[in-house]
């Protein structure tokens, strides 16, 4: 199969890559941009571990083909922190301690960064919506709760780590 | 001063950063230069003679560079249970027989994932089929196919124990209760699933990284199979996404790659899929219960019977521990004056069924927590009371078994107690159920036959003072890496910062025998503990010497200081004390090793939690849903180390259990897997999630490094007997038969209706 040009913006970073036209977001951003923080659990996009920022909302990474990600603006676990300083969300999220393995983790931050965007202040029921599609498996998620409940109550609002 | 200045203070995960930034490199991630993708063919038919297998059109395919079948291996049929010749029965990549539907007969490796799954489609195998069997009542008749030649009746292992006069213990009783039970089977859901980069050189060694829970087991049986010096293979672990028991025994993403790696002399890379992950790895043990138990009229247990028949599968694998650990947590955590277990490990065409958090004993508490429930039901005791007369105690012999020395379950079910009763009268159809349990701190057992330690560690202590921890247990995610890095920092006297731990390097680390059976904070936290001290003692010597008390004075370190205990002022800093010994000893760093092995401590481990949880739920009477509204628990895990990791290990403990209780199971239809995906496999979401609360209860445990013995795994224990209780108490059924689904209470509801009519 011919290769594409895919044009894409990934941390803020533009990127030009010819790709196969059938690999999906996840791959190209794995393989060929080497981030590899954006991880894969399953097959049948059910549990969220691939999740990124396309145009600020929250996609799984392997349920689009990357061609559908032309021109658009990606931000994957990577792009959250500035330099050493870490996003409000990585901070509450050591502060609770709301990750043990850490394989779900990136996922997990995305879901949670992106629903903070869309409503600073969720009710806790809207928390577990947002991550409804992030599968868990070590921290049973109220940790998770807490932490963007943490970021909501505005406790990372001033200064940096 | 303080107690303790760095434990029971929590603390962010000494990873925490690199895992919330990404930057945490799990072998899923791992790429070398140069590096082929491997996939694995799988035995369609759950019993089946491999008659012939033509790989030669899969090696013309383009992009093709390596393909492996059984009979490129040593034909080694091996085990964990290395010193029980007749249990290391898996070969991994099958020569004659394919005993399970999954079960490896072919690896390719290739240029690309892609390609190798193309290639897998052109070898052809040819199968004799032959009759397969898939329930262990089944398998164990006269008669039935036989997976194994030398296990009759397919009897894999069978396990005894017994003490006092059970007979005369029923003869005893005012009141005898028989109940069967079925445990379904559960799997571990690892988020990174199993996976393995493997590296030969032409120098004769092998490289091999992998996601795992013991590095030390597989570089052992890695080099057992492969026909390797034990040292010539390396095991690298670093990250580890999760393990829950299925990630200590050696594996086909291992094996696979490696095999290919030696014929290829190329790194080579094998990821399991999903499907395979739920299809052909292990699982948790099935098993049918029976249960007799007799009780006097007040309450006190007198006499009871266990018969537990578990399902196998095709191999041994951890299940033989399984079988044991379900038999001795069955009579936990009460006084049995009598107790007989009888087990049978039964093989069946199925994937083989092992360990996997809890090991047995969740499988048991279940059975055994429901029926006490009812037993209190029937005599008119209260659930808690009939708990608390018969509790275990400190200083308490299981008979021939073992020796609890802190037990804190009174205490737990006072506070148990003090929340139900908060809770006041619940609305209809709600019911709050709760169940006791206990666990191990760490096995005692050394089937695996290893000459070293159980755990060692070594500190060194650099001219900066920032010490070099070596450990060689494994972080999964429960948080080792940082409990051991508190646990050394506190004994040295130094903080959390000062502590670099090294790791999940079989190169560079002493021998743990991995993150399994809750092991690590006890066995490895004693071994960082002694080499602490060890460090410590050099140390304190040389400051002695500078400090010339009167000999009658001790020293101590605590955060940074070195002084005299009785007059905390006078001392010196520990970094010109650190600096100036390297210096006094020509230059070279102190170094000091620790190790830890069980002796006289009974038959199982060295050290027992316990807790008591309580679960709240509603249940709707014309569609059968639970739902879990609060789970509160009380824990005794002795000292508290970091209360931040044993907050979110008990939390995650809940979850898993639930999922064990009322929505996971893995249904097969003549030995295949009918739901082996996270779609259809149900995992508890964060919707489905209740508020938690724990309790701690302070015991100190004299075998446990500061008092600390295991947490987060025992929590898997009580949760489902909890549900099944709950559900009990909100509509009057009782569900002996895991997992605790809607249709299941709809069923019990309308049995309950038609009896009550008629």
């Amino acid at each position: 199969m011919e290769k594409q040009l895919l044009r894409i913006t990934v941390n803020g970073e533009y990127h030009e890559v010819y790709i196969k036209p059938k690999k999906l977001l996840v791959e190209i951003i794995r393989d060929e941009l080497g981030l590899t923080g954006t991880k894969r659990a399953c097959s049948t996009a059910s549990c969220g571990a691939c999740t990124v920022l396309l145009n600020g909302m929250a996609v799984k990474s392997c349920s689009i083909l990357a061609m559908q990600a032309e021109g658009a603006e990606v931000t994957t676990v990577e792009g959250l922190a500035e330099g050493a300083k870490l996003s409000p969300i990585q901070r509450s999220f050591l502060d609770q301690g709301a990750y043990q393995c850490g394989f779900c983790t990136p996922g997990m931050l995305i879901s949670a960064t992106a629903l903070l965007k869309e409503n600073p202040n969720p009710t806790r029921q809207e928390i577990k919506e947002a991550i409804h599609g992030n599968i868990c498996r070590c921290t049973g998620y109220n940790s998770i709760i807490r932490a963007v409940q943490g970021v909501a109550e505005g406790k990372y609002r001033e200064g940096g780590r | 001063m303080k107690k303790f200045t760095v434990i029971n203070t929590p603390v962010h995960n000494i990873d925490g950063v690199a895992k919330v930034t990404g930057r945490a490199i799990y072998t899923f991630d791992v790429k070398l230069p140069g590096m082929l993708y491997g996939k694995i063919l799988r035995s369609p038919y759950p019993h089946a003679r491999i008659k012939n297998i033509d790989a030669s059109r899969a090696e013309k395919h383009a992009g093709v560079k390596g393909i492996v079948t059984g009979k490129d291996t040593l034909g080694i049929k091996q085990g964990i249970w290395r010193r029980f010749k007749e249990l290391c029965d898996e070969e991994i990549l099958a020569r004659d027989k394919v005993r399970y539907i999954g079960e490896p007969v072919a690896a390719v490796a290739a240029v690309d994932e892609d390609t190798a799954e193309e290639a897998l489609d052109l070898i052809e195998v040819e199968y004799e089929l032959l009759p397969a069997v898939f329930e262990p009542l089944e398998a164990i008749k006269e008669g039935a196919p036989q997976l194994h030649e030398n296990a009759e009746r397919n009897i894999n292992v069978t396990r005894h124990i017994e003490w006092g006069d059970v007979d005369q213990g029923f003869k005893d009783a005012d009141y005898i209760r028989e109940d069967w039970f079925k445990c379904s089977s559960q799997h571990h859901v690892c988020m990174e699933t199993h996976c393995a980069v493997a590296s030969y050189s032409p120098e004769g060694k092998l490289t091999v990284w992998t996601s795992t829970q013991s590095h030390y087991y597989i570089q052992l049986l890695l080099a057992w199979v492969l026909g390797l010096r034990e040292n010539d293979v390396r095991v690298i672990s670093r990250y580890t996404g999760g393990g829950f028991g299925s990630k200590f025994e050696l594996d086909s993403a291992q094996f696979c790659s490696s095999l290919l790696s030696m014929k290829l002399c190329k790194p080579v890379k094998i990821v399991l899929s999903r499907e395979e992950e739920f299809m052909a790895t292990k699982r948790r043990t099935p098993m049918f219960y029976y249960l007799r138990t007799g009780v006097k009229k007040d309450g006190t247990f007198v006499a009871k019977e266990a018969r537990a028949f578990t399902e196998g599968g095709a191999y041994t694998s951890m299940g033989a521990t399984a079988l044991y650990l379900t038999g001795f947590f069955q009579a936990f955590p009460y006084v049995w004056p009598s107790y007989r277990y009888d087990g049978y490990r039964v093989y069946t065409n199925t994937e083989p069924s092992s360990a996997m958090r809890g090991f047995g004993a969740p499988q048991a508490t279940f059975c055994a927590e429901t029926q006490i429930e009812l037993i209190a039901k029937e005599l008119g005791l209260d659930p808690i009371e009939i708990r608390r007369k018969n509790s275990m105690y400190p200083g308490y012999e299981v008979p021939g078994q073992a020796w609890i020395q802190s037990c804190g379950l009174i205490q737990c079910l006072d506070k148990i107690e003090k929340w139900v009763k908060s809770r006041g009268k619940l609305p209809p159809n709600h019911g709050i159920g709760l169940a006791a349990y206990g666990f191990m701190s760490g096995g005692i057992f050394n089937w695996f036959d290893t000459p070293y330690a159980f755990s060692a560690a070594i500190v060194k202590i650099n001219v900066d003072g920032k010490v070099d921890l070596y450990v060689g247990s494994q972080d999964m995610g429960q948080g080792s890496n940082t409990t051991l890095s508190m646990i050394c920092a506190e004994e040295l006297g130094v903080r959390l910062d000062d502590i670099r731990l090294h790791m999940g390097d079989t190169d560079i680390c002493p021998v743990d025998l991995g993150a399994w059976g809750s092991r690590e904070t006890l066995m490895q936290g004693n071994a960082v503990k002694m080499a602490a001290a060890e460090a410590k003692r050099q140390l304190l010597e040389f400051a002695t010497a500078k400090l010339s008390p009167n000999i009658v004075y001790d020293l101590d370190i605590k955060d940074r200081w070195i002084h005299l205990i009785a007059r905390p002022e006078r001392g010196l800093s520990y970094y010109d004390v650190v600096k100036e010994a390297i210096r006094g000893r020509d230059g070279q760093p102190i170094i000091a090793r620790g190790h830890y092995t069980p002796h006289r401590k009974g038959m199982i481990s060295p050290a027992y939690s316990f807790g008591v949880q309580a679960v709240e739920i509603a249940v709707e009477p014309e569609t059968g849903k639970i739902t879990l509204k609060n789970c509160v628990t009380a824990h005794d895990c002795g000292q508290v180390i970091n209360p931040l990791g044993l907050k979110g290990q008990l939390e995650g403990a809940m979850a898993m259990a639930a999922g064990y209780g009322f929505t996971e199971d893995l249904p097969m239809d003549e030995g295949k897997i009918l739901n082996p995906n996270l779609v259809d496999y149900k995992v508890l979401r964060a919707t489905e999630m209740p508020e938690t609360e724990v309790y701690e209860v302070e015991t100190y445990e004299p075998e446990g490094p500061f008092g600390a013995k295991e947490a987060g795994e025992g929590l898997t224990n009580p949760t489902a007997g909890a549900l099944s209780n709950a559900v009990f108490h909100a509509v009057g059924v009782s569900i002996k038969n895991l997992p605790i689904t809607p249709e299941k209470v709809l069923e019990a509801l309308k049995e309950k209706k038609k009896k009550k009519e008629g």
